[in-house]
């Protein structure tokens, strides 16, 4: 006989997904956004949801794991990269996502971050960057401007911003990308991409807090302002922005580095690669130095905000490398170890009876 | 066979020291082995600075292994060397004061030049100036004698030969302890397959040594330890490291559950790492974090996964795990900490052993934050503490730690390999279906729901169906887990956890009182159990009556403790701390414990503690 266990039939929806608890973000909080989103695109895996584990720090956006209806845990500041990557390499047949902030990711825990990052471990990492602190009621954080006025800094902010993307490419990173809380499209696009992704995925969601820094971002959300700064990256396109007519192209300039030129000064007779070039974007290129070029486009101005796929190479995954090793390691001695096996390690090479 | 006369002696405590690029450490481990091979019972210490090539001829660089062999029960590393072997004027200098008149010193008189002997403050060489006059020295010219002996070996250079010398000292004595070096040949043959010149030198300059003392007439005679009676069985010879590490994959292997160890490089726990690293055929996965936080973050994140996590770590790297151990106490998973404990506080006396992370241990983090904790008291004791500390955190879902120490972890002594089939059964049962029932009737988890007996909570992994939840560092709802700020809940937690640990079943403490009519009861934890037994011992041979009993488990302790405390007159309680163990235990049991406390980062002299005994014993009976 078997128990009701009162599972969902197939196929899940977004219901499957969303735990019995109250949510606790204040009203308007960009983190309800990117809730409804994650928790709509999870049925589309058509992962059963026991198989998903939702990993988080501390911070508002930390309490994610507690309202989605998977496995979670809900650990301690900035060490969910170091807690996932436990998890992810003792467990390959979970789905294993680290929910964080820009202070739990790039402050406290920006060591474990980088880590996981290079090693390349199985995670989708949802970075909510909204530029404060909002747990603890309204600090500057390393993503905050300079200039910054918040609790902590009355007279404004001196410390020089993390650029997540930039600081995720230097650490050898082989999925970056950045999204608007409010683009479900791109977000749903991006959660996609990042599923299919070997590896770490480092997806930066820019998320309002409009407790403490309301209206970050406001520049890149509002309709007559987005079309001059927000850049859509799409693979084996040009990279352009502004709308028709003003439309700016993203070309190579003579020292290196990118920059975006006048549609009609473009020369399109530059060889590929040569100064004035017009750069195609190849999230794919083993080379990071354009993704690296492109990330560098976003300042605290604002001015270009690329968002989409920067990177998306293919790189051996920790996890599996050393899975790897343990299984070829049984492997070449005939299986798993048995009472006879760990009989002859106990007693190493050099042991002597008494009788 | 020597053909020199041999005399027989009951023990023997040989200490080769030398430059940290002089293979001391090596000369110590093979003559050990092959001590081991004969039969007798031994104890090994160890002592290394912590650079790992000071400069040359410095008393800071002074590298030193001592070994205590005897036909009997040897409990210590032995107080004072009846051998000195001293390959430099350092190595001389440094370990005199350790060294009783009588002693025997042989000394490499080779680097006993001028230059090497201002290095370390000596006008005159003490070879020759008559300051040695109490001592039996023999100068020898190691170095040369090496060189000279491997003069056909062409391909080395002299510098190649010349380090070969501690070769050449390991066979001398050989020679003189009659041990074989048929093993030690056959270990360097191993060692240097690739480099057949290296070996060939090697060998010879162990031949050389041997055979220098067969002819040469400053040795009279040669010397012979017998076996010692030992409990029949297999035995090996193990340091506290590698007793760790065996004994975790073993609990791994009768628990059923894959080991994996998350640490990061610190003195003097790193073996733990390297031995590990090197079991893969067992199933055993090691990750070598960014940091010391990562480290038990990753074993954490195993745990939760079904894994037994595990970490391992010196003081420093305990401190920083704090919160993370914290962490695994409010979410009630199994975790094994492993502290081998060095001299502190901050980076401290890296390669010293102290017990000073006992109340770190305990007490160090934020809120009531209890857990299991467990102190191995020889190297091979190592192997069970391992095996308890992984039963009690699977059975009560609870990090345990496990504070082993510099003297255990490097120190190593005879094991009595136990049989597979003997371990203790560590089968594990995870939660594969609801444990509750909601309002309406429908079956639903409770992650918080506790078994009656062990108040452990249910250990659901991710993957099983139906049982979705989530945990966290937030004080939980009792039984469902939610979030909760209510201060009844809170006190409820709070008292829970503390009961779920106070509850853990751990043995009596057993006491040692022969005549049972002691007065004074010696208490002790951890790796002072060689020292105080060794020192009860001597204490009573000569007549007196005093009793001795030995802690394992700091917590919980043991239901019958403040029974034997306050059984006696007075308890005398020696530690490498200022006190943190009597410090708890006036606390708890209102008993005026005797404090003998020391912090020099090496392990108590037995002759130090008998004198103590022997204080407290004429002012009890006074
Ligand atoms: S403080 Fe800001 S980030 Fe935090 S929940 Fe409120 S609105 Fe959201």
């Amino acid at each position: 006989m078997s128990i009701d266990l009162g599972l969902p039939q197939r196929p899940l929806t977004k219901k499957d997904f969303t735990s019995d608890q109250e949510v606790r973000w204040c009203p308007g909080c960009g983190d309800y956004v990117i809730l409804a989103a994650v928790q709509a695109f999870l049925p589309e895996l058509g992962v059963p949801r026991e198989q998903v584990v939702f990993v988080s720090g501390i911070g508002c956006s930390s309490r994610f794991p507690y309202y989605v209806e998977t496995y979670g845990m809900h650990s301690i500041h900035g060490r969910a990269p170091a807690i996932a990557t436990g998890l992810a390499t003792s467990r390959p047949d979970l789905q294993v996502y680290v929910v964080t902030g820009d202070g739990d990711a790039l402050s406290i825990g920006g060591n474990h971050l980088i880590h996981a990052i290079r090693r390349n471990v199985n995670l989708t990492i949802l970075l909510f960057n909204n530029q404060i602190y909002g747990l603890t009621k309204g600090q500057y954080s390393p993503t905050s401007r300079v200039g910054q006025v918040t609790k902590s800094t009355p007279l404004g902010s001196v410390d020089t911003p993390f650029n997540p993307l930039s600081l995720a490419l230097g650490a050898e990173a082989t999925f970056v990308a950045r999204v608007m809380e409010s683009d479900r499209p791109l977000l749903m696009d991006v959660l996609r991409a990042a599923h299919e992704h070997q590896g770490t995925a480092l997806i930066e969601i820019y998320q309002n807090c409009p407790i403490f820094n309301d209206g970050a971002f406001d520049l890149i959300k509002d309709r007559s302002q987005q079309q001059a700064r927000l850049v859509r990256l799409q693979a084996g396109e040009e990279v352009v922005v502004g709308a028709e007519g003003e439309r700016k192209v993203l070309v190579r300039k003579a020292h290196g580095g990118v920059e975006f030129v006048d549609e009609a000064a473009v020369d399109r007779s530059a060889a590929p690669g040569a100064p004035g070039s017009v750069v195609v974007h190849d999230p794919t290129n083993p080379d990071p130095s354009d993704a690296f070029a492109i990330s560098r486009l976003d300042g605290p101005e604002m001015a270009h905000v690329p968002v989409g796929i920067f990177r998306r190479v293919s790189r051996p995954t920790y996890d599996d490398q050393v899975r790897e090793q343990v299984a070829s390691a049984l492997h070449a001695a005939g299986g798993a170890s048995g009472d006879a096996e760990l009989d002859q390690l106990l007693r190493g090479p050099d042991t002597w009876t008494v009788p | 066979m020597s053909s020199k006369p041999v005399q027989t002696l009951r023990r023997v405590v040989i200490r080769f020291a030398g430059d940290s690029g002089d293979g001391m450490q090596l000369t110590g481990d093979r003559f050990t082995s092959d001590t081991a091979r004969l039969g007798n019972d031994l104890s090994t210490l160890p002592n290394f600075p912590a650079e790992i090539r000071a400069p040359q001829g410095t008393l800071p660089g002074v590298s030193s292994f001592q070994l205590h062999f005897a036909d009997h029960d040897v409990l210590t590393p032995g107080d004072a060397p009846d051998v000195l072997v001293a390959m430099n004027p350092a190595a001389l200098r440094a370990n005199l004061a350790d060294l009783p008149r009588g002693a025997t010193i042989i000394a490499n008189s080779d680097e006993f030049t001028t230059r090497n002997l201002a290095k370390v403050g000596y006008q005159t060489n003490p070879l020759e100036d008559g300051s040695l006059d109490s001592w039996q020295v023999h100068p020898v010219a190691l170095t040369s004698i090496t060189v000279e002996a491997l003069a056909t070996t062409s391909a080395l250079t002299r510098k190649e030969k010349e380090r070969a010398k501690n070769m050449f000292a390991l066979g001398l004595l050989s020679w003189m302890y009659s041990r074989p070096i048929e093993p030690t040949e056959a270990f360097l043959a191993g060692k240097f397959t690739s480099k057949p010149e290296v070996l060939a030198a090697n060998v010879a300059a162990l031949r050389a040594g041997w055979n220098f003392g067969e002819t040469t007439e400053e040795f009279a005679s040669t010397y012979a330890v017998s076996p010692a009676p030992m409990a029949a069985g297999t035995y090996r010879n193990v340091t506290g490291n590698t007793a760790l590490a065996l004994g975790l994959v073993a609990a791994a292997h009768r628990s059923g559950l894959p080991l994996v160890l998350g640490s990061y490089p610190i003195t003097p726990a790193s073996d733990i790492l390297h031995t590990l690293s090197g079991l893969k055929r067992f199933g055993v996965t090691t990750l070598q974090a960014e940091d010391e936080i990562a480290a038990v973050g990753m074993a954490l994140g195993a745990s939760f996964g079904g894994a037994l996590g595990v970490t391992s770590t010196s003081g420093p790297g305990l401190a920083l795990k704090a919160e993370t151990i914290g962490l695994a106490v409010s979410l009630e998973l199994p975790l094994v900490v492993i502290d081998v404990q060095r001299g502190g506080p901050s980076t401290g006396l890296p390669t010293k052993t102290e017990q000073a992370d006992l109340l770190q241990a305990l007490h160090g983090r934020n809120g009531e934050s209890p857990v299991a904790v467990i102190a191995p008291q020889t190297p091979a004791d190592c192997f069970d503490a391992a095996l308890d500390a992984v039963r009690i955190a699977t059975t009560y879902r609870t990090p345990v730690l496990v504070l082993s120490d510099g003297y255990l972890a490097n120190g190593s002594e005879p094991w009595s390999v136990p049989a597979i089939a003997d371990l203790p059964e560590l089968t594990v049962e995870f939660t594969t279906e609801p444990n509750a029932v909601t309002p309406d009737g429908s079956p639903t988890f409770h992650p918080y729901a506790r078994d009656p007996l062990t108040l452990a909570r249910p250990w659901a992994l991710p993957g099983t169906p139906g049982l979705e939840h989530r945990i966290g560092g937030i004080e939980k709802a009792d039984l469902t887990g939610d979030i909760s700020y209510d201060p009844a809940n809170h006190d409820r937690m709070v008292r829970l956890r503390q009961a779920k640990i106070d509850g853990i079943t751990v043995p009596d403490i057993v006491v040692d009182d022969p005549s049972g009519s002691a007065k004074v009861l010696l208490l002790g934890w951890g790796s002072t159990y060689g020292p105080i037994a060794a020192a009860v011992r001597a204490v009573r041979a000569a007549g007196h009556h005093v009793a001795r009993a030995h802690l394992r488990h700091l917590a919980p302790l043991p239901a019958n403790l403040g029974g034997v405390l306050t059984a006696y007159e007075r308890v005398v309680l020696p530690e490498m701390n200022l006190g943190q163990l009597a410090l708890l235990l006036r606390a708890r049991y209102l008993v005026d414990v005797r404090s003998h406390t020391a912090v020099r980062g090496v392990p108590f002299a037995t002759t130090e503690l008998g004198e103590v005994i022997l204080t407290h014993l004429s002012e009890v009976s006074a």
